[in-house]
């Protein structure tokens, strides 16, 4: 089992006829997903060329959904575009999208979130996320599929390259599903749906989660893991050392007077029992003291 | 970015938010100038953006134009909670009758909007919360459906407003929600929004966080910046387009990715409390792609930050490939020639490290050191900068 995704998940691809949409469909379809098309409205009748695969190009998410089956949808519009490709999705109710592009104004993301809710019918991952993988099985999005396997990990993060480093470090247990939620103000799948369903999925022994300074996200985390989490929880949060008011480098990353410190999540997780790690590998050897691997 | 409250007062008046008449000064003669500008009583005005201003002594009545002069050349050069002021704003006086609070922001643990408003304007409106809950309304509001007249109404009487502004404020509310949706704001707020003595609403101090993300839709934003304020190296690194932000540490920091470089800051702090007290100098993303020429002007930026006794790069390769990071420090150093001169501790991991730790291991610059865990690095890089 897995989350959100399996090895049945058929991909299209947002933006495939862009350069980042092409080298990352390039990506997913050497680690074995199965990617079944692409979506750039005004090129749609076309069809890409990549590694053998020919993909069809569609003008509409709903043509491509009714065309391939598709049940995932990708994202790599550029920012300024990113609103009207998942609004596009959310109407044809595809079932789970992935946003990756970095830079979408919040007002944007506020609205196609609202939107989805309204809809009922789709769940965004992202924007500004490495999106997720299921080793052996799907990688949807940019995560590297080279660096471990399948296992009994979950993991849910705001961090891109803090989820390829934790992800190295368990790398001989290996992982269910990683998800990266990304690092807006404003997202779509939060570290408690992600627990949830970490929590209800058979073949998940054992989850991290990594937090990073910003928002209340952690705090509401580790308030969920006390009532509904009966799975071992490891915690890592980054940030300790960032000024008040300073974004660091993620659009959401920032302490706002006394609120959405690291010190603040840290303990709050603490006090709902999980260990956090001062470190990555220490984060990694409290798992494996709790797996006893 | 947070505007100054005569750059949020301006865009109010952009949008049809009552404002007072005012004007801004960097001098006593143009505080002079801009009294005799806006007429009467003024009031002198401290920019920074920071609260308590008031009481630090930073806002001021003035009855003419001389006064207007004494006053902003007192509070010209006030240190304001570190904030240096240099500017005043000049601002008729309003006799005022009633202090109320509104503001419109983004709500992030419930993604979604928020309105604040309160009759207990005037004060932090944290103390609001905190001792008079009960007077601080707060009404979500869908992005998608926003605010008109009707939905202002509503909220106005949720929160309690006197029936004699009532209608007066919602007006406001509405001009605000354009403000916000129109400008990409995060947060707008009136505190106080005041009715004057002959029952006008005007919105007398206000505060406005804009979305950096949306600056491709406001060209006008970048005007706003007040570069003056900003650290000088920041504004390099922002010049060559690196996410780069100053701190006041000794081990200067080069990483990939926002999470791993936050949490090489504190692993570098946690590692350096062993050496007295080494902390990290700065954050620096160098993202996805590190070019030999990104690294450069990366590590020209850290090096050129006195406080710096030794760098530590560390790099994941996700979808970087280590070997390419690693022609990028060993061609960043050839141009960067005789600036180099402090130790960097680099440790690589992931996509293609053999070929990566190989490339450094044969160039055998003499200020290069390699570690091969993260944890071993920044404590190696802290023990450095502490010699």
């Amino acid at each position: 089992m897995s989350i959100f995704i399996n090895a049945d998940s058929k991909i299209i691809v947002q933006g495939m006829t862009g350069s980042e949409g092409t080298k990352h469909t390039r990506r997913m379809l050497a680690s074995g997903s199965k990617v079944v098309g692409g979506v750039t409205p005004g090129k749609g009748g076309q069809s890409v060329e990549i590694d053998g695969h020919n993909l069809p190009v569609f003008n509409t998410v709903g043509e491509a959904m009714a065309a391939t089956g598709a049940n995932v949808s990708v994202v790599f519009v550029p920012p300024k575009f990113a609103k009207a490709a998942v609004i596009d999705a959310i109407d044809s109710a595809m079932p789970l999208v992935v946003v990756i592009t970095e830079g979408i104004p919040v007002h944007d993301s506020a609205s196609f979130y609202a939107y989805s809710l309204t809809k009922g019918t789709t769940r965004i991952i992202g924007p500004n996320c490495p999106g997720l993988i299921s080793p052996g099985k799907s990688n949807v999005g940019i995560i590297p599929a080279n660096i471990t396997g399948s296992g009994p990990i979950g993991l849910v993060s705001k961090s891109g390259t803090l989820t390829y480093q934790m992800m190295f470090e368990l790398r001989d247990i290996g992982f269910s599903t990683a998800v990266g939620i990304g690092g807006d103000p404003v997202v779509g799948t939060t570290h408690i749906d992600c627990l949830r369903a970490f929590q209800d999925d058979p073949e998940t022994e054992a989850i991290v989660m990594i937090g990073e300074i910003g928002g209340d996200a952690e705090e509401r985390a580790a308030a969920f893991i006390a009532e509904y989490v009966t799975k071992p929880v490891v915690g890592y949060v980054a940030g300790f050392t960032a000024p008040e008011g300073k974004t660091m480098g993620h659009a959401g990353a920032i302490v706002s007077g006394s609120s959405g410190t690291a010190q603040g999540k840290k303990d709050a997780l603490e006090a709902a029992g999980v260990k956090v790690g001062q470190t990555p590998s220490e984060t990694a050897r409290l798992l494996r003291a709790i797996m006893g691997r | 970015m947070d505007l100054y409250e005569y750059q949020a007062r301006d865009l109010f008046e952009k949008h049809g938010v009552p404002v007072l008449p005012a004007a801004i000064a960097t001098t006593a003669d143009e505080a002079e100038a801009a009294a005799i500008k806006v007429g009467g009583k003024v009031v002198v005005k401290a920019q920074v953006k920071v609260g308590g201003r008031g009481k630090a002594g930073g806002v001021k009545l003035a009855v003419d134009p001389a006064d207007a002069r004494e006053k902003a050349s007192a509070i010209l050069g006030m240190d304001i909670k570190g904030h240096e002021v240099r500017t005043v704003m000049i601002a008729a006086a309003a006799p005022i009758e009633s202090e109320y609070y509104l503001a419109i922001l983004l709500d992030r643990s419930n993604r979604t909007f928020l309105v604040m408003a309160s009759v207990a304007g005037g004060m932090e409106i944290e103390e609001v919360a905190h001792t008079a809950p009960e007077k601080l309304a707060k009404i979500p509001v869908d992005s998608n459906v926003g605010i008109d007249l009707a939905r202002a109404t509503e909220i106005i009487a949720a929160a309690k407003f006197p029936a004699d502004v009532a209608d007066q404020v919602a007006a406001v509310l509405v001009k605000l929600w354009e403000t916000f949706v129109s400008e990409d704001a995060t947060l707008v707020e009136v505190n106080p929004l005041v009715k004057t003595s002959d029952g006008k609403i005007i919105a007398l101090d206000g505060k406005v966080t804009l979305d950096d993300n949306a600056g491709f839709r406001h060209p006008d934003h970048e005007a706003l910046v007040d570069q003056a304020a900003e650290n000088a190296l920041e504004a390099a690194a922002k010049a060559k387009n690196l996410n780069y932000v100053k701190l006041e540490g000794q081990v200067g920091i080069i990483g990939n990715g926002a999470g791993l470089v936050m949490s090489t800051l504190d692993v570098v702090a946690y590692a350096g409390e062993k050496f007295g007290g080494v902390r990290p100098a700065n954050f620096l993303d160098i993202g996805g792609g590190a070019s030999a020429q990104v690294m450069a002007d990366g590590l020209s930026i850290i090096l050129g930050d006195k406080d710096v006794k030794s760098v530590f790069v560390n790099v994941f390769g996700g979808i970087t490939a280590c070997d390419a990071v690693a022609n990028g420090i060993v061609q960043a150093l050839e141009l960067l020639g005789a600036q180099a001169t402090k130790p960097i501790v680099v440790r690589l991991d992931g996509n293609n490290v053999v070929e990566g730790r190989a490339i450094l291991t044969a160039a055998a610059h003499p200020l290069v050191e390699q570690l091969d865990t993260m944890d071993g690095a920044a404590n190696r890089a802290a023990e450095l900068a502490a010699k």
